[in-house]
């Protein structure tokens, strides 16, 4: 892991209506690393991942990814750039097949020979989704559309890797399997920003943590001091 | 018996007119969530485009398939064009709008259509030139069939089966199916989602071109007002497939088409413009979503 910077949020903030979610938040993203953003419900963690995607504009700030301003492109221009991002909520296609929810997950990708690999590396970490490529994507159970939407977002080909609450709403087992993939995608390659609620697995794997509290950084550093933090042990760990 | 089928090629045949309009309907309602009143309009325009086109290069001193496959693909493409630039005016600035706004605008576009038509073209009725004849009728036995109705069945038929191909089979229908189901997680994949709102603009308003033409082939008698009424039942019959089901609104008006015909046929001929409204009241009292549509949830 470098210190090279790949993506600068820089004093941001975001309004919904007059409520600020988030409020002139700054923090980097170094190249290979992974950085959890933890805090509870309303913390401002997905508003925050929804701002680097364009999904929200800023009220103030920017965002710099590899020193270009990206906060003024639109959501699909911000996928070119190789920076993916699997949405909350099991957020994927209902309506289509596992197949093709993972074919639009390489809408960007133009060369057949990326897509087929990519494709191969998907089935291999998740096989459970190559037995159902087929079956319409609403048909499979928790666990399984998380993974969907995991692999998808590895469709894109990206070098940064936006998770957002990987784990919420799966059974322990299936969390533990999300959390060692994350790991892995992270070994070969892929830097990955990771919101989650569930600080103490998402430090376990990650470089760095940061957490949010009403919009507001309140502690960031690496995730081993995170983790022995007695703020963090009695906020997030139930210590 | 002979009646019997008489009624039923009739009806399959507006009724393919219905579907070809009520497809525009559903697919824009599907990508945008907006019933676009103005898509009546854009299949009145495809009739007078389609006239012009083929007085243009005298189609109809020499009537043939050529002819009609020439005027059709024309026509369809300066539909698009002008659905494109219908949506990238009218309703691409309301996109972050309430609703409701893109609603009233489809209604205000359809207004200026009708009568910018009837100023440009005038008021008083054209006559669609004959572009493709067949000579004689067709007969089975007592059965007459007219070949003219029969051509238009079998072109709406072909351009559906596109359409079909288009959505279900290609990536550019992937995205069209995407976007219908979350804009924000189509942009996620990197989808151009206004792109692909202006394409499924774009595919519908040819689709309501063809049908322009199919409808001047069999009933040549064009006018700028024409499109309000098949316009109109190609809305009922999108909510009766269950607007946003593109299956839905191909059965919903042939349905319609052939209900029409039989009600015309055998009850009272005085019905027929009736019909597809009590159709409408009774769809949304007894089953809102339609034949083949699912249930939402709209969240707040």
């Amino acid at each position: 892991m470098s210190h090279d910077i790949i993506l600068k949020v820089d004093n941001i903030s975001v309004k919904y209506g007059v409520i600020e979610a988030v409020r002139n938040i700054s923090f980097d993203l170094r190249k290979g690393e992974i950085l959890s953003l933890i805090g509870s419900n309303g913390a401002g963690k997905t508003t925050t991942l929804k701002a680097i995607s364009s999904l929200l504009p800023l009220a103030s700030g920017q965002i710099l990814l590899r020193n270009e301003r990206i906060d003024t492109l639109q959501p699909h221009e911000i996928v070119k750039r190789r920076l993916s991002q699997a949405p909350e909520g099991r957020g994927i296609f209902l309506n289509l097949s596992v197949e093709e929810n993972l074919d639009l997950g390489a809408w960007t990708v133009k060369d057949t020979s990326t897509y087929d690999r990519d494709l191969e590396h998907a089935f291999e970490l998740f096989p459970r989704l190559k037995e159902r490529r087929k079956q319409s994507a609403g048909t499979l159970s928790g666990g399984e559309q998380q993974m969907l939407t995991i692999a998808r977002s590895l469709m894109a080909h990206p070098e940064i890797l936006l998770l957002d609450e990987p784990s919420l709403g799966l059974a322990p087992q299936i969390i533990e399997a999300i959390f060692n993939i994350i790991e892995k995608i992270n070994k070969e390659g892929t830097t990955v920003l990771l919101v989650e609620q569930n600080a103490l697995q998402a430090l376990q794997i990650s470089h760095r943590g940061i957490v949010l509290e009403t919009g507001n950084i309140v502690l960031q550093g690496d995730a081993k001091d995170l983790l022995k933090s007695d703020e963090i042990r009695k906020a997030y760990l139930g210590e | 018996m002979t009646e019997f089928i008489q009624h039923l090629i009739n009806g399959l045949s507006i009724g393919s007119i219905y579907a070809l309009i009520a497809l525009g309907y559903t697919m824009v309602f599907g990508v945008l969530k907006l019933i676009n009143f103005a898509h009546g309009d854009i299949y009145m325009l495809g009739a007078f485009y389609g006239y012009f086109i083929s007085r243009f290069f005298s189609l109809g001193e020499n009537p043939s398939l050529f002819s009609l496959l020439l005027a059709l693909t024309l026509t369809m493409a300066t539909c698009a064009f002008t659905g494109y630039l219908i949506e990238t005016f009218a309703y691409k600035p309301l996109r972050k709008a309430p609703r409701i706004n893109a609603l009233i605008t489809s209604v205000g576009i359809s207004l200026f259509l009708e009568f910018t038509g009837q100023l440009v073209f005038g008021s008083d009725p054209k006559f669609f030139p004959q572009i493709f004849a067949i000579s004689g009728e067709w007969a089975i036995g007592d059965l007459k069939f007219n070949p003219l109705q029969i051509t238009v069945f079998i072109i709406s038929l072909t351009l559906m089966a596109i359409l079909q191909f288009v959505i279900f089979k290609t990536r550019l229908g992937r995205a069209m199916r995407a976007v219908s189901f979350n804009h924000d997680l189509a942009s996620l994949m990197g989808i151009p989602t206004n792109r692909i709102i202006s394409f499924t603009f774009m595919l519908g308003s040819a689709l309501a071109g063809a049908g322009g033409v199919l409808v001047g082939l069999v009933y040549p008698k064009i006018e700028p007002l024409m499109g309000v009424m098949p316009g109109l039942k190609a809305f009922v019959a999108a909510v009766l497939g269950g607007i946003g089901n593109v299956t839905g609104a191909v059965v919903g008006a042939l349905s319609l088409g052939l209900a029409e015909e039989f009600v015309v046929g055998y009850l009272a001929p005085s019905f027929r413009d009736a019909l597809a409204f009590t159709i409408l009241i009774l769809v949304l009292l007894f089953k809102p979503t339609g034949l083949f549509g699912t249930k939402t949830t709209e969240k707040v």
